[in-house]
């Protein structure tokens, strides 16, 4: 055991980073995900050899082949059911399933709501950059309406999903948001997903600087982001702006934007952030807050505990073992109505 | 009461009994109980459960018929049978679905009291066929069937449709005289699942023999009755099973026997179902079940569960196996251990799904993107099932590659006399697993002669490696655009299915090694063949049979054997797939073909017309 912990407080970044070439485009958001994870990799205290990424089709799923892990590059939608497959066979394993807007929205869809239905422990980094980069630039189920891309010249006639709204539908345990040009933040969430006990979520708001260029530049860029982006910490008032002025209030059944100081609202007024809240109104309203009127949340917006499939099933099965008679194959053989001739 | 019989006792070979009902009857078990009672007389028996896709089809219309055939006999039993000696109808939609599998002069026993006018226009009669002549070529047996039920319970203060619903007891009853049964394995039935209520067991005990002492007063039931003497089978002990449960019983022996515990991502599909359920029950095996969210999570899953080290299987029917087609390309590439067990029903499309048929044949040899071969097998009987999917696993986990494994409905649900195997005796199961630390590992190292890769299993020290659905560099397994890597790693996987071959049992046949004609099946047909060959035989002619289990590869010796008869014939349950397959890889034979495409087995009948018009064509 002593051997064990000697050998993971001693990893580094350089125990997971592969000798392949990244081949993702000069000035993608991916190379810094890839750089933040790397990072955190280390800090979970997992031993190097389980550790699994997995991932779709998509220029995010290249993602498996630049970590120094088990890895495994699956096919177009279908992390999810691959990364089930080996959390459940060995749920010692600490699996993380890299996948992007169009892999897990469009065509993984119904693999990606029923993997947080069943909360296995397996942590999900969706790369949302709106946009098929690897097809060079269709319109994605994030794509905002009436965005002009190759499939839609007159502009897209789809509502976009809102990531945070899906995945709380499908009742999702863990989301979070972050933004790929904020190392640290990404780092944070990382580390509190990957010691989530469930489906933890990331969205990560990733540009294509090809093919969606400044995609969420309202919300990263330097001049914009600190009235555009609002981090939530558990048990704090929801406060952003360059002044640290604004806040959010819950007037009635909606969210509002307040300024502190202004018509008698004082910081006591603004809505303290409950990620483990397990009613989801709440957190559902803030991941839907979009600019011109409102913040983007960041950070862990919900995180609540419940049981995972797998260890539920290990559970029945050891008490399977325990308490049914038939205990090999031979026994089933020979179970039930025989006769001898 | 066993001892009252004054009547004469005719030993019989064989004998074919078909009960039918409306869907709510219990056909199924009166079917099952009847089969019980065969197994206790030592009987070899084949048995088919006939019910509609609806699960509650419209009471007493054709459409709602549910029926349960059962081939018995002191022979060698290899199918549920042809056309049924004895056929007992509940009610007159049953008697007009089933009167076409009676043979002329067989015996018909219906519940008379059924025969009204509502359910005869139900049923689609315009006059009574009790009465219109249209059984005059049978032997028709009339029993109040209800009202007899209903008295032979009346002081037990019960329920009237309570007691009628034990109305297939009767019939039972009566079919325990004609056949000299003994009560002893329905009674245990009662006893245990009606055990909460002594007053239902009761009623059943007298059901059943209201039906057989009805039989011994009725002299056209009484006057003869039957004996089929115990089959000479070997010395062991039986079961009876379905193709469905010796399926998943055999995935389970491949566990154990290779130490890999079993994962099934799986999704409800008729007639796969089953395989599913039954892995479902025993989680103390260790098995690991995900009823997956659709077909293709179901295989997906399963190929997430062989890299982490699971003996990783899906099932599925035809529309399945099409949905699961892109992943099992992704398995042929990471060749990954993986069997994809396709339970085919007539298709296309939906089809008809609870109807037989050999038609996803083409599918599983060829029906994927690129050059991705795959290992073929088939399974030919019920209890068959269970070998060749212990097989399947076998040499899935030992040539590390995908194997599809094809049963179909007829197998599946049909059921057979199960000699119960020991797992001591089960050839075993060595996977290329990969020691910690291995150094001379890569991940597209192959093994010299079998050519398969290894398996490193994720939680292994020292072994950590990426693999994916993008074409891979021989050996070091990096992806890989090379013109000529591409060509030689499509050439390895193709070669590395086609080395199965050396591993494999050769081709046997039924009958002399040479002759007039060969008679070449695979699958679920195994049992009717051999029948119809035998019939061929005994009658002199030299016909022989070459049964497939092996269909990617074929065994080695298969040329040599075709070449030895004169004419070739490929019987299928579908327009010709296995023949097109035969006539690719075999140029120089001629091949005859005969296909039916009906939902429906081959008959002995039928086969044995087509056999000899072959041999005596100029």
């Amino acid at each position: 055991m002593a051997d064990v912990i000697q050998e993971i407080t001693t990893l580094t970044k350089e125990d997971f980073t592969s000798d392949q070439m990244v081949k993702w485009c000069p000035g993608c958001g991916d190379h810094a995900i890839l750089s933040s994870f790397l990072k955190v990799l280390p800090e979970l205290g997992i031993r190097k050899q389980d550790v699994v990424v997995v991932s779709g089709i998509g220029c995010s799923s290249r993602f498996p082949y630049y970590v120094k892990t088990y890895g495994f590059h699956g096919i177009h939608g279908r992390a999810a059911p691959l990364a089930s497959g080996i959390k459940i066979t060995n749920p010692n394993l600490h699996v993380w399933m890299i996948t992007g807007d169009g892999d897990s929205l469009a065509i993984g869809g119904n693999h990606f709501i029923h993997l947080l239905r069943r909360n296995l422990d397996i942590n999900v980094m969706l790369f949302n950059n709106k946009i098929y980069g690897l097809t060079k630039g269709q319109y994605s189920p994030t794509t905002p309406a009436g965005k002009k891309t190759k499939t839609s010249p007159q502009g897209t006639i789809e509502h976009p999903f809102n990531v945070g709204e899906l995945a709380i539908g499908a009742q999702g345990t863990f989301f979070a948001r972050a933004v790929d040009n904020n190392p640290k933040m990404m780092s944070e969430i990382m580390l509190e997903a990957g010691r989530h006990k469930g489906t933890s979520l990331i969205e990560i708001l990733q540009n294509c600087v090809i093919f969606y260029n400044n995609v969420h530049a309202d919300v990263t860029s330097k001049e914009t982001k600190d009235e555009n982006q609002l981090f939530l910490r558990h048990g704090e008032p929801m406060i952003f702006g360059k002044e640290n002025d604004k806040g959010i209030i819950l007037k009635g059944t909606h969210l509002e934007v307040v300024r502190i100081g202004e018509n008698g609202i004082t910081e006591k007024d603004l809505l303290i952030h409950d990620k483990y809240q397990r009613d989801p109104g709440i957190q559902v309203m803030l991941a839907k807050m979009a600019p011109p009127a409102f913040p983007v949340v960041l950070g862990v917006i919900r995180s609540v505990a419940d049981f995972t499939y797998e260890s539920r099933m290990d559970q029945i099965i050891l008490s399977e073992m325990e308490t049914n008679p038939i205990k090999t194959v031979d026994d089933l053989l020979n179970s039930g109505k025989t006769w001898d001739i | 009461m066993m001892t009252t019989k004054r009547h004469k006792v005719v030993e019989l070979e064989n004998v074919v009994v078909r009960f039918a009902g409306d869907s709510g009857d219990g056909m199924q078990l009166t079917g099952t109980l009847f089969s019980e009672a065969a197994a206790v007389a030592g009987n070899d028996f084949a048995t088919f459960p006939d019910y509609p896709a609806e699960i509650r089809a419209p009471q007493g219309t054709v459409s709602g018929v549910s029926g349960f055939q059962i081939h018995f006999g002191h022979k060698e039993i290899f199918t549920s049978g042809d056309l049924a000696d004895v056929l007992v109808a509940m009610n007159p939609a049953p008697l007009k679905k089933n009167l076409m599998w009676v043979k002329k002069g067989g015996t018909i026993i219906v519940d008379t009291e059924t025969f009204n006018d509502k359910s005869l226009e139900k049923a689609g009669y315009k006059n009574n066929p009790l009465t219109d002549g249209t059984l005059t070529e049978y032997n028709v047996i009339k029993a109040p069937i209800s009202s007899l039920t209903k008295k032979s319970c009346e002081d037990l203060g019960l329920d009237i449709k309570m007691i009628l619903k034990s109305r297939n007891m009767f019939a039972l009853g009566i079919m325990f005289f004609v056949f000299n049964r003994e009560f002893s394995s329905a009674d245990e039935y009662f006893e245990k699942k009606f055990m909460a209520n002594p007053l239902v067991i009761e009623s059943n005990k007298r059901i059943l023999r209201a039906g057989y002492n009805f039989a011994d007063t009725i002299e056209a039931l009484s006057s003869i009755t039957y004996k089929v003497e115990p089959a000479k089978l070997s010395k062991g002990k039986y079961r009876n099973i379905t193709g469905n449960i010796a399926t998943a019983w055999g995935l389970l022996a491949a566990s154990e026997k290779s130490g890999r515990k079993l994962f099934l991502g799986s999704y409800p599909i008729t007639p796969a179902t089953e395989i599913l359920q039954e892995l479902s029950i025993h989680k103390s095996l260790g098995a690991k079940v995900l009823q997956a969210e659709d077909e293709i999570a179901g295989i997906v899953s399963s190929i997430g569960a062989s890299f982490a080290g699971a003996f990783a299987v899906t099932s599925t029917s035809g529309p399945g196996l099409s949905l699961k087609t892109e992943a099992i390309g992704l398995a042929v590439m990471t060749e990954l251990p993986i069997v994809i067990v396709d339970v085919q029903r007539a298709g296309p499309s939906t089809g008809m799904p609870t109807k037989s048929e050999q038609s996803d044949l083409l599918q599983a040899l060829f029906g994927r993107n690129g050059e991705a071969p795959v290992v073929v097998l088939a399974a030919s009987s019920s209890s068959n099932c269970f070998y060749y999917a212990y097989e399947a696993g076998k040499i899935a986990m030992e040539h590390m590659t995908p194997v599809i494994l094809l049963s179909d409905g007829y197998i599946a649900n049909g059921s057979e006399v199960f000699k119960i195997p020991k797992m001591t005796d089960l050839p075993p199961i060595k996977p290329p697993i990969v020691e910690a630390e291995d150094l001379i590992y890569r991940p597209y190292l192959r093994n010299p002669e079998k050519l398969n890769r290894s398996w490193a299993i994720p939680g292994t020290l020292g072994l950590r490696h990426r693999i994916g659905g993008l074409e891979k560099e021989n050996i070091s397994g990096n992806v890989s655009h090379d013109p000529e890597n591409h060509q030689l790693m499509c050439e390895l996987r193709a070669e590395k299915v086609k080395r199965v071959a050396n591993y494999i049992e050769p081709q046997t046949i039924f009958g002399p090694d040479s002759g007039d004609l060969l008679v070449v099946s695979w699958g679920g047909t195994y049992g009717v063949m051999i029948e119809a060959v035998k019939e061929m035989q005994d009658a002199g002619k030299k016909v022989s049979l070459a049964h497939f289990h092996y269909i990617n590869p074929l065994p080695n010796n298969t040329e040599e054997i075709f070449g030895r008869f004169k004419r070739i014939i490929v019987p299928e349950l579908n327009l010709g797939q296995f023949v097109l397959y035969l006539r690719m890889n075999f140029q120089k034979f001629r091949f005859y073909q005969y296909n039916k495409i009906q939902g429906l087995p081959f008959m002995v009948k039928e086969l044995v017309d087509k056999f000899n018009e072959i041999l005596e064509e100029k």
